[in-house]
């Protein structure tokens, strides 16, 4: 494995440079997929049926305080990195932990307020207009599941080996997808939520 | 390659020898005329440029066929012509602008009422589809029929197509070309017809196991005639009630069937984008659609 | 007995029962092989946890080969349904099911590997490289497409196929009118082997960007490796899109949610852009490959460089915008206005401009050039003009206001096989046989293969051509029969002819394959038999497991066309110990476990599906701990494998 000292870590070998840009075609699929969602959902919104619309079941205080949890959590995980390239684990594997922490506070808002949906009548079945919000809203719901579970296999192996070429590159990666995921939800936030509250 | 070829100019001829018997090719109406017109221009530009590309292709087997070249011919390296390059995509770029402007014309006239009828008031039909029959409603005469449809010559139709179940292609091939049948929104096929013809029509978008026999029976006649149609259908046929209708959208082929009334009025068609497709409220009147015996039966 | 009746077969018939009597022996005589033979560690430990992109090429080849046969089965029994008129052979619903499972296997089980197939096996050796970026991910690719293409397979005996078209449009394919499982196993089996084609799209991309030997500059790369990266590109953009369909219409099939329903306020309409965003695409997705083999066919035996190299590159990138800015011509009829059906015609006849380009520019490279008519040459051949039929009926049918007269018709149905067959079939029958002796180091029989090309030839052209006619005359498609007035039935009658010879040219190809296996001459094998041009040729065939003892370096498009004849040097400097990546089972385990997934979803057998999802999971953590840093072969081992070939691969 030739390592190249004069590049961060993360960039210090032949496959962790092809692991990085394979990851960034990656989110361009990424893109392509919840372009996708957004698509269906601009398509599918005012088909309510007899269900209930968006500004009827939307409310803002829950909202408000993923998108915080979720923008904090992103600041959080560029620390990572940062603490990653000066070498401290110590802070590292704190901050790491901060983010998925941030991250399950978004998933637990999250599922409260399926739930809340559900009790008011908006369920995946109700109508083509919840079908798609729960649809859009759980692909984004389950990358973030599957980033906790990935972040901490990662923090484990920060934890366990250190800084090699391997575990630098995976948690730059992770950081990669985590700010992906923050995109994403200032996409639904602003345009799922606050233009089906206002109804701009 | 020779038997290729050969075998594709037997097809050209023939195709050209029956040209005149193909439904689509043999049109009873402005709409199906501007269509075929369209469609012996393509197969006419097009034809051309097979030529050519068999023509060189011919040329450049023949002369540079490794048996037939000196044995110390070596072939030159070449990057590239700009000149040729130029014409090869100029040729192929005026080619297609001629086509826009064809099909933006054509586009626009097959979507709009006929000009040869302009003047008139167009006889709006609304047709929908359920499995595996059509349903014709005449509302300017208040009839319905199933799986045949009488229209007057020399006068613009209008179809307001829609369907009961899955997506379904309205197609009178001698009239004009198909159009989508769908649940969730009405779409408007422009049709006329000039002369008195008998002729099919079909669903031609794959809906299902009873899709193959999902065909009706078209005949235009002179607008008296139709006149005459439609007084004697009113003289003679039962109404049409919600539970008749409700009867009729069952899956299954049925006959030729008509009715007076309409069902737009208890089972209206789904409004142009609304979330909310017509629902079918069952009623309980028991009236029943009586067969009306036809001369050109089809089942 | 309730809980197993899911399994039943709805509308079984004779042929089902007795496909399903073929499965169990093949699949007992394949066990009991294995195990006389004593061939189950070998299969275990050289193929099934390959990461090599050689072998995995040759796995994707071997069952696109496969999926021929079942896809040309179903394409036979359509054909002789439809033979005569009023024809009783096949009951409509059973009609239903053939084209459907027909449609699909073509597409995406038999054109999409093939494609792949030469992807994996050509691209590495063409730029140079040693493997693709991400070997491993390359392995679950092509497993994940593997397990996708079985469970499709298995709807026919268990369960019930689908039956909604290949296009499956709702609501047709929905719960109300399609309440079998069939459509289940089209949603979740596409899905799986979506995914896999995803991965091949991102691998193959970053391998093109990232691995290119030195001195292989963008302008450099080969014609079949600018192919794949425009290729790649599009699976990238085009495949998420899919990804997203076939989820709602899972989701509308599974969880009865209201994507596409009838009712509140469901939009049949979305399904048909989104399939067809996706499904635009994907036909250049199969086609701009099949361009890439006949621009390393056609130069090769012109002995030419391929004319107009940067109008050739250039077109395919104009082909792959405009790809996606086309798909409404799939449904001109879907009630548009005039100006929306003008646009997307226009968009649609702009892409016969770079097309007609690349026509002519393989015309031009065989101008003045030494053309030597081989198999591979020949399907070339035969393809340029039968494509151009194909491609200007395609102009025709771009013209909305015809197009309204051609939409559901034969004419469409002649128009695609029209370019798909002499387009993509021809181009993997040449490829087959060009690069068969770089994959085993023999030649295929020539005679035979001579013999193939001609009997498809002449079954292509009486198979399709009456369907212009009889498309013309009204006949639409996927009608299972027709009354003799019509007056179809003698061009359909013709059409059967033309599908007979197709399924006796299959006969010889795999004759062709058999008989050269044992007749071929192994001895004095030539590592560059056809006197190419490119890199993949400048290795020795069989080639190596590590492609090349030495890197090469580049310095022109045709290094190994310029080492021949110019005396340029492309192997520079020593042997040395090279490093390779693991095998491993991974890739096929976690593909196993898919296969259930997706079969316990197919039946709704959540608690199957739920602990098959976190086996999954398990694999991925497994991989996400495991430290795997690959392997060496010693210097010693470079030198010996070299020597055994008989010196330097130079020459």
């Amino acid at each position: 494995m030739n390592i190249d000292h004069s590049k961060p870590l993360e960039y210090s070998t032949e496959q962790n440079r092809l692991n990085i840009l394979g990851f960034w075609i990656f989110l361009g699929a990424e893109i392509m997929l919840f372009g996708t969602l957004f698509a269906s959902f601009f398509t599918l919104v005012d088909r309510i049926g007899s269900g209930p619309a968006g500004e009827e079941i939307f409310e803002m205080g829950p909202v408000l305080l993923e998108t915080f949890f979720l923008l904090t959590s992103s600041f959080v995980i560029g620390l990572v990195v940062h603490a990653m390239r000066i070498g401290n684990k110590k802070a590292m594997i704190t901050f790491f932990v901060i983010t998925l922490l941030l991250g399950l506070g978004f998933l637990f808002l999250e599922i409260n307020e399926f739930m809340t949906y559900y009790h008011e009548g908006a369920t995946l079945q109700t109508s083509a207009f919840t079908s798609i919000l729960f649809t859009t809203l759980g692909t984004h719901g389950a990358h973030v599941t599957l980033g906790i579970f990935w972040g901490t296999f990662i923090i484990i192996q920060v934890a366990r080996r250190g800084f090699t070429p391997e575990t630098a590159n995976k948690t730059f990666i992770f950081s990669l997808y985590w700010h992906f995921l923050d995109v994403v939800w200032i996409f639904i936030f602003t345009f799922i939520y606050l233009k089906g509250m206002t109804g701009v | 390659m020779k038997t290729t070829r050969s075998i594709f100019v037997c097809f050209i001829l023939s195709a050209f020898l029956t040209g005149c018997d193909l439904v689509v090719l043999d049109p009873k109406g402005p709409q199906a005329e501007t269509q075929a017109d369209v469609i012996w221009l393509s197969i006419g530009i097009m034809s051309v440029i097979v030529l050519v590309v068999c023509a060189i292709l011919v040329y450049v087997l023949v002369k540079y066929r490794d048996s037939k070249l000196p044995k110390d011919y070596e072939p030159p390296y070449i990057e590239g012509n700009h000149i040729v390059e130029t014409i090869i995509v100029a040729v192929p770029v005026l080619i297609v602008i001629f086509f826009s402007v064809v099909t933006i014309i054509t586009n626009n006239k097959v979507e709009a009422t006929p000009e040869k009828y302009k003047g008139q008031d167009p006889l709006i039909v609304y047709a929908s589809s359920s499995n595996w029959k059509w349903h014709f409603s005449y509302p300017e005469y208040n009839i319905e029929t199933v799986n045949y449809l009488y229209l007057p010559t020399k006068r613009p139709l209008e179809f307001k197509l829609y369907s009961y179940g899955p997506i379904t292609s309205f197609w009178i091939p001698q009239l004009g070309g198909q159009k989508y049948a769908m649940s969730d929104m009405v779409t408007t096929l422009h049709l006329a017809a000039d002369d008195v013809a008998a002729m099919e029509g079909r669903n031609a978008n794959f809906s299902g196991e009873g899709f193959a026999e999902n065909t009706f029976y078209v005949e235009t006649m002179k607008q008296v005639e139709f006149k005459k149609w439609v007084r004697d259908v009113k003289g003679r046929a039962a109404p049409i009630t919600e539970k008749t209708f409700n009867k009729l959208l069952k899956p299954g082929h049925l006959g030729q069937l008509t009715y007076t009334g309409t069902h737009l009025g208890f089972s209206p068609p789904p409004m142009e984008h609304s979330g909310q497709p017509n629902d079918e409220h069952m009623s309980d009147s028991d009236a029943k659609g009586k067969h009306l015996d036809h001369p050109h039966s089809h089942e | 007995m309730g809980y197993f009746s899911r399994f039943m077969v709805p509308h079984a018939s004779p042929a089902i029962y007795a496909s399903m009597v073929a499965i169990a022996v093949t699949m007992f005589l394949l066990v009991v092989g294995l195990t006389y033979f004593k061939k189950w560690i070998y299969l275990w430990s050289e193929w099934l946890t390959t990461v090599d992109h050689k072998r995995i090429g040759i796995m994707y080849l071997i069952s696109a080969l496969l999926m021929l046969f079942r896809g040309g089965v179903d394409a036979l029994m359509m054909r002789a349904q439809l033979a005569v008129p009023e024809n009783k052979l096949l009951a409509s619903q059973h009609y239903n099911e053939v084209f459907s499972a027909h449609g699909v296997i073509m597409i995406m089980f038999m054109a999409m590997p093939y494609i792949i197939g030469f992807m994996n096996f050509v691209v590495p050796l063409q730029i140079g490289a040693r493997d693709v970026a991400f070997p491993r991910l390359n392995a679950i690719s092509f497993w994940l497409f593997f397990m996708g293409a079985m469970l499709f397979n298995l709807s026919f005996v268990i369960g019930g196929s689908p039956d909604a078209g290949w296009s499956s449009y709702f609501p047709l394919a929905g719960n109300e009118f399609s309440p079998s499982v069939g459509t289940n196993f089209y949603m979740i089996s596409l899905q799986i082997a979506g995914i896999g084609t995803l991965m091949t799209g991102i691998n193959f991309m970053t391998t093109i960007l990232k691995m290119r030997a030195p001195g292989m500059t963008s302008m450099r790369m080969p014609m079949f490796t600018w192919s794949i990266f425009v290729t790649s590109v599009i699976i990238i953009f085009a495949f998420p899109v899919f990804t997203v369909a076939l989820l709602m219409g899972a989701l509308d099939r599974l969880a009865f949610t209201k994507f596409f329903t009838i009712t509140d306020g469901g939009m049949d309409m979305l399904w048909a852009n989104l399939f067809w965003v996706w499904g635009h695409p994907e036909v250049y997705i199969l086609i701009l490959p099949a361009f890439g083999l006949f621009s390393e066919i056609i130069p090769t035996f012109s002995k030419r460089n391929i004319y107009g190299y940067k109008s050739m590159v250039a077109s395919m990138i104009i082909i792959s915008l405009y790809s996606f800015m086309v798909w409404t011509h799939h449904f001109f009829t879907m009630g548009q206005q005039a100006y929306v059906n003008s646009i997307f015609s226009i968009t649609t006849m702009v892409i016969a401009i770079p097309t007609g380009i690349k026509i002519f520019n393989w015309l031009f490279t065989m101008w003045r050039g030494r053309i030597r008519f081989t198999v591979p040459m020949l399907y070339s051949l035969a393809f340029i003009p039968l494509f151009t039929i194909g491609g200007v009926t395609g102009v025709m049918l771009a013209m909305s206001a015809a197009d309204y007269q051609y939409h559901n018709t034969q004419f469409l149905v002649a128009h695609f096989h029209n370019v798909i067959i002499p387009g993509v079939v021809y181009a993997v029958l040449g490829a087959s046989t060009y690069y068969w002796p770089k994959m085993f180091g023999f030649t295929l029989n020539e005679r035979i293969g001579k013999m193939a090309f001609w009997v498809l030839n002449v079954g292509f052209c009486l198979a399709f051509f009456p369907m212009y006619i009889t498309g013309l005359d009204g006949q639409v498609r996927r009608m299972y029969t027709y009354s003799a007035d019509t007056g179809f039935g003698p061009w359909n009658f013709v059409s059967t002819i033309g599908s007979a010879l197709m399924a006796l040219s299959y006969v010889l190809i795999v004759y062709m394959i058999y008989y050269s296996i044992r007749h071929s001459p192994r001895e004095g094998a030539s590592s560059d038999p056809w006197d190419a041009r490119t890199l993949e040729w400048a290795t020795h065939s069989p080639v190596p497991e590590y492609n090349f003892a030495i890197i090469p370096e580049v310095n022109s498009r045709e290094p190994f066309w310029d080492a021949k004849y110019k005396g340029l040097s492309i192997f520079k400097g020593e042997y040395n110990k090279i490093h390779m990546p693991n095998n491993t089972g991974a890739p096929f385990i976690m593909s196993c476990l898919f296969f259930v997934f997706g079969f316990s979803l197919v039946f709704s057998m959540w608690y199957v599906a739920g602990a098959a999802l976190i086996g999954i999971f398990v694999c991925m953590a497994q991989r996400s701990f495991q430290i795997d840093h690959g392997h060496y072969i010693p210097l010693e081992g470079v030198k010996e494998t070299e020597a055994n070939y008989g010196g330097g691969s130079d020459k």
